[in-house]
């Protein structure tokens, strides 16, 4: 675990490396009260989300990575890693971090670039 | 008749003996009492289905015929793996090479035939197979596995199957036939082309006018030599040059024999009380290889043997059928050129159709199709009534559909065929029996008519006319299986998946969506768990288990809750507990300050609301109290519940409680399509409840009777009787039997009920009751599989296992900044 204190004017904070994240899993971040899932595709891309699903709050870094979505563990909607989208029938979106990596290091910028809906 | 039982011997148990045995029993039960003797160590199962085996796209299980419980059932005695060798007709005795020596009264010769191997230098050399029985096929599976290259010497129906399943499992296959063109004793030169092209198209090699000088190698298999003098590499070598009628018993014995043993139309040899059937009888000078007439020999035979001598034998033209998947191929009767003959031929070299009827007199003779065999059943129809085509002759070629009016669709093609047309050219099956018996039993699945009609029961091609027939007699009220794809990532169904997962031996969830052509990248939420499933339960040993394609439950051990926390239940064997295991959940309640507790249906304890984080310390609390995971969330095996037996109870007939906890102890940790719930009752009054549970047993004073297929969710079943055994150790063997079968059979999320529904109460009682060498087998891969299952996942994952499922990435302490 990475313990951090950030003042936050600092754009992007690192929350460890791509090593820390299993592929086609996912991983937490402590942001005060608020939970990050972070999440590693089967191809390396990472992505960052509120673990909120927009539906019932249920916790997206305990569900099923496939294709650049993961499936919510409480009941089967399907959101989009890059937008925080419901799919398909579904309506809603979680929030959304910008990732940026540095080598292996992962940093995420903690402004929400979409809030949720 | 007789008044005392006569003494029946059959020498072989292939097709033909076993058919005569089921038409003998059923016109003249009782009559004789039956041994046979089998020179291969098993039951009897369908010799035309080996190819599908070899292929992978059956099962050696599925294509037994009688399984050892029909032996058991009619009184049957079965030497497996007893060769006779000699036949006394004065003593009327036959011995076999153990020593064994039966007495008969009659005695049915069905020795089959033998491969032909042709003479060239290098045929006894390991590595040269012949191709027919089980031995020959698992003999290629275990070369197919070396990937290596292989000859087929032979291009009739025999040699290209036996191509096409090497190929399909991996080997670099050539084909060598003698002859200018592939089948030629069934196909004309055109759509032999055709064939060859198919075949080619396949990855298979083709080398016709191939004769092989030698068979090369030191010691082994290295290669082929051609007359022309080339060399062609390969490990294995598959002699399909042909059969030859195995009648060298019946000629020591002094019968008359010719290329077969000779026998009248009545299918008796030269000795009255000596019969032959199936490919090593002889009958007006022909010898056959294809089971439609040998079903017809055994069927004359019981019918003489039932004591009435006025059936005979008929010379039937019977049509040929390729059985390699894609490739559609029929031909019938005889097609060669004549002055006397004419012919109608259809070529679409774009839709590699190719039709020809042969003509004489205005009456069909023989037909060849080829791309589109749909009306072969209709020309077989005309050619056997001698219907007059000249009125039809302009449209003949074009089929059934464009037989006055406009064109008919396929169903009513089948809808227009008269009553007596043959469906089943394998069992000799006419529409009119088929629709008869739809009715008359109410049959509503595809299974249901094969077991009553018998048709489509053989080599399968027949399965759609067979369909359609179900689909026209029973109207809206069919429904005609339409595979279920698993998920949107592919067309296949589970049971196609889980078929090809062993047969190609797929052993990853890449591979399978690699070789299976999975329209995603890396699946989705329905497909991986059910793949990593079948992973698991295939290959117990050698597959790594992904826990990314497990449900968060099963990846933490531990039950979600709404609000994201975890509930916790630990196993309490069979129920049973003590002061201590209960002291230890009440300081884990209190140390973790968890908000719940509640007692489960199963018989155990439920903590509710713990933290993600806290559960390794939960467990590592529970752990020193000796408790490990109850699997609450596993697809798998949860609880055992019990009652108290005869250790307290005034009416319990048995130890319930004790088998309970046994039951669990031995099964706990396997993995499983959907949970797997069980119960042990003491006595009837059932107060464990097994009746509703996927398991049960309810215990009687003469033993275990176990019960299977219960449900009380979402919907409420009892359950039903599998079988009364009469120990605890028959119990546990049924039961863990019984869960491996569905562990191999059931598809993804599929209860046992709805598993059992869909196979068939009798087949599952007749593999786990009846067939004692099933039976063990299942048991013996559940206990394989056990021995990489049983691992407690608390304890594992509180010496640190998957230490990120439960600890944060980071923790940003936003109070810094502000």
């Amino acid at each position: 675990m990475n313990a951090l204190s950030i003042s936050m004017d600092a754009a992007w904070v690192l929350v460890g490396t791509i090593d820390d994240i299993p592929r086609q899993g996912s991983r937490r971040v402590h942001n005060g009260a608020m939970r990050i899932a972070v999440f590693r595709t089967a191809d390396d891309r990472i992505f960052a989300l509120e673990d909120k699903c927009p539906h019932k709050n249920g916790p997206l870094s305990a569900g099923i990575v496939h294709d650049g979505c993961v499936t919510c563990p409480l009941h089967n909607w399907v959101i989009s890693l890059e937008t925080g989208e419901a799919q398909g029938a579904d309506e809603g979106r979680t929030s959304t971090f910008p990732v940026r990596i540095e080598g292996r290091n992962v940093y995420l910028d903690l402004m929400p670039t979409h809030a949720a809906r | 008749m007789t008044t005392k039982t006569e003494k029946l011997v059959i020498i072989g148990n292939g097709m033909a003996p076993g058919r005569m045995l089921e038409h003998l029993l059923e016109e003249a039960p009782g009559r004789y009492q039956v041994t046979i003797f089998n020179a291969e160590p098993r039951v009897n199962y369908d010799r035309i289905m080996l190819s599908p085996v070899l292929s992978g796209e059956k099962s050696y299980e599925q294509i037994v015929i009688h399984g050892d419980g029909w032996y058991e059932t009619h009184g049957i005695t079965l030497y497996k793996g007893h060769k006779v060798v000699a036949i006394d007709r004065i003593a009327k005795t036959v011995t076999s090479d153990h020593g064994v020596t039966e007495p008969y009264d009659k005695l049915v010769i069905a020795t089959g035939s033998v491969p032909f191997i042709i003479p060239v230098p290098g045929k006894e050399l390991p590595g040269v197979i012949t191709y027919r029985d089980l031995d020959d096929v698992n003999a290629m599976l275990l070369a197919a596995q070396s990937r290596q290259k292989a000859i087929v010497i032979g291009g009739g129906l025999l040699g290209l199957e036996a191509a096409a399943g090497l190929a399909q499992r991996g080997m670099e296959v050539t084909v060598l036939h003698v002859m200018p063109t592939l089948m030629e004793r069934q196909l004309d030169p055109a759509a032999g082309y055709l064939l060859q092209k198919a075949v080619e198209e396949r990855g298979i090699k083709v080398i016709c006018k191939a004769n092989t000088k030698a068979i090369l190698g030191n010691g082994k298999v290295e290669g082929v030599e051609l007359d022309d003098g080339t060399v062609i590499p390969a490990s294995l070598v598959v002699m399909a040059a042909g059969i030859r009628p195995n009648a060298s018993l019946a000629r020591d014995a002094g019968l008359a024999t010719n290329r077969g043993i000779v026998v009248d139309a009545g299918m008796r040899t030269s000795d009255g009380d000596i019969l032959a059937v199936g490919e090593c009888a002889e009958v007006d000078g022909m010898v056959y290889g294809l089971v439609a007439p040998l079903y017809e020999m055994a069927r004359i035979a019981a019918s003489h043997l039932a004591g009435n001598s006025k059936s005979a034998f008929v010379h039937a033209d019977t049509p040929t059928k390729l059985k390699v998947t894609g490739i559609d191929l029929y031909s019938l009767g005889d097609f060669a050129d004549g002055d006397d003959r004419e012919e109608i031929v259809l070529r679409d070299a774009t839709a590699g159709v190719y039709k020809r009827v042969v003509l004489k007199d205005n009456r069909i003779i023989g037909t060849v199709l080829y791309g589109d065999t749909a009306d072969g059943t209709w020309f077989n129809d005309l050619k056997k009534k001698r219907t007059d085509i000249s009125a039809m002759r302009d449209t003949l070629i074009f089929g059934q559909a464009y037989q006055g009016g406009s064109p008919l669709d396929p169903a009513a093609a089948v809808a227009a065929l008269p009553d007596d047309a043959e469906i089943c050219g394998c069992n000799g099956v006419c529409k009119g029996k088929i629709t008869a018996t739809i009715t008359a039993r109410g049959l509503s699945s595809l299974d249901e008519v094969r077991a009553h009609t018998k048709a489509s029961n053989s080599c399968g091609t027949c399965t759609g006319l067979v369909e359609q027939l179900m689909a026209l007699t029973l109207g809206d009220r069919y429904n005609p299986k339409a595979v279920q794809p698993m998920c949107g990532c592919t067309d296949l169904g589970h049971d196609d998946v889980r078929r090809l997962i062993k047969a190609k031996a797929l052993k990853s969830i890449p591979a399978v969506m690699q070789e299976l052509e999975w329209k995603t990248s890396c699946g989705c939420a329905k497909c991986r768990p059910a793949l990593n499933y079948y992973l698991v339960c295939d290959w117990p040993d050698e597959y790594a288990d992904d826990y990314q394609s497990r449900f968060i439950n099963e990846r933490v051990h531990a039950n979600i809750q709404k609000d994201g926390t975890y509930s916790v239940v630990p196993r309490m064997w069979g129920g049973m507990t003590s002061s201590k295991e209960l002291r230890a959940i009440a300081d884990v309640v209190d140390k973790f300050a968890i908000p719940a507790v509640k007692v489960t249906g199963g018989q155990r304890i439920d903590m509710l609301g713990i933290r993600k984080e806290d559960l390794p310390a939960v467990w590592a609390d529970l752990g020193k109290a000796g408790f490990v995971s109850g699997q609450a969330y596993a697809k798998g095996l949860r609880t055992v519940k019990t009652c108290v037996g005869t250790d307290w109870c005034r009416f319990g007939t048995q130890d319930s409680t004790g088998l309970g906890i046994r039951i669990e102890r031995f099964m706990w940790g396997s993995w499983t399509p959907a949970k797997l719930k069980m119960a042990v009752s003491g006595c009837p009054r059932n107060c464990a409840e097994a009746t509703c549970k996927d398991v049960g047993v309810i215990c009687v004073d003469s033993g275990y009777e176990i019960h299977f297929a219960g449900a009380a969710g979402l919907d409420i079943k009892g359950t039903e009787v599998l079988g009364l055994v009469k120990s605890e150790d028959e119990a546990l063997l049924h039961i863990v039997a019984l869960t491996q079968m569905y562990r191999e059979q059931g598809r993804y999320l599929e209860r046992i009920y709805k598993w059992a529904k869909r196979i068939g109460l009798d087949e599952i009682r007749r593999q786990i009751m009846e067939d004692t060498d099933k039976r063990q087998a299942y048991y013996e891969r559940f206990v394989f599989s056990q021995k990489f299952a049983q691992v407690d996942p608390w304890s594992e994952r509180v010496s640190g296992k998957d230490k990120h499922e439960f600890n944060p990435m980071a923790v940003i302490h936003k109070e810094a900044a502000e």
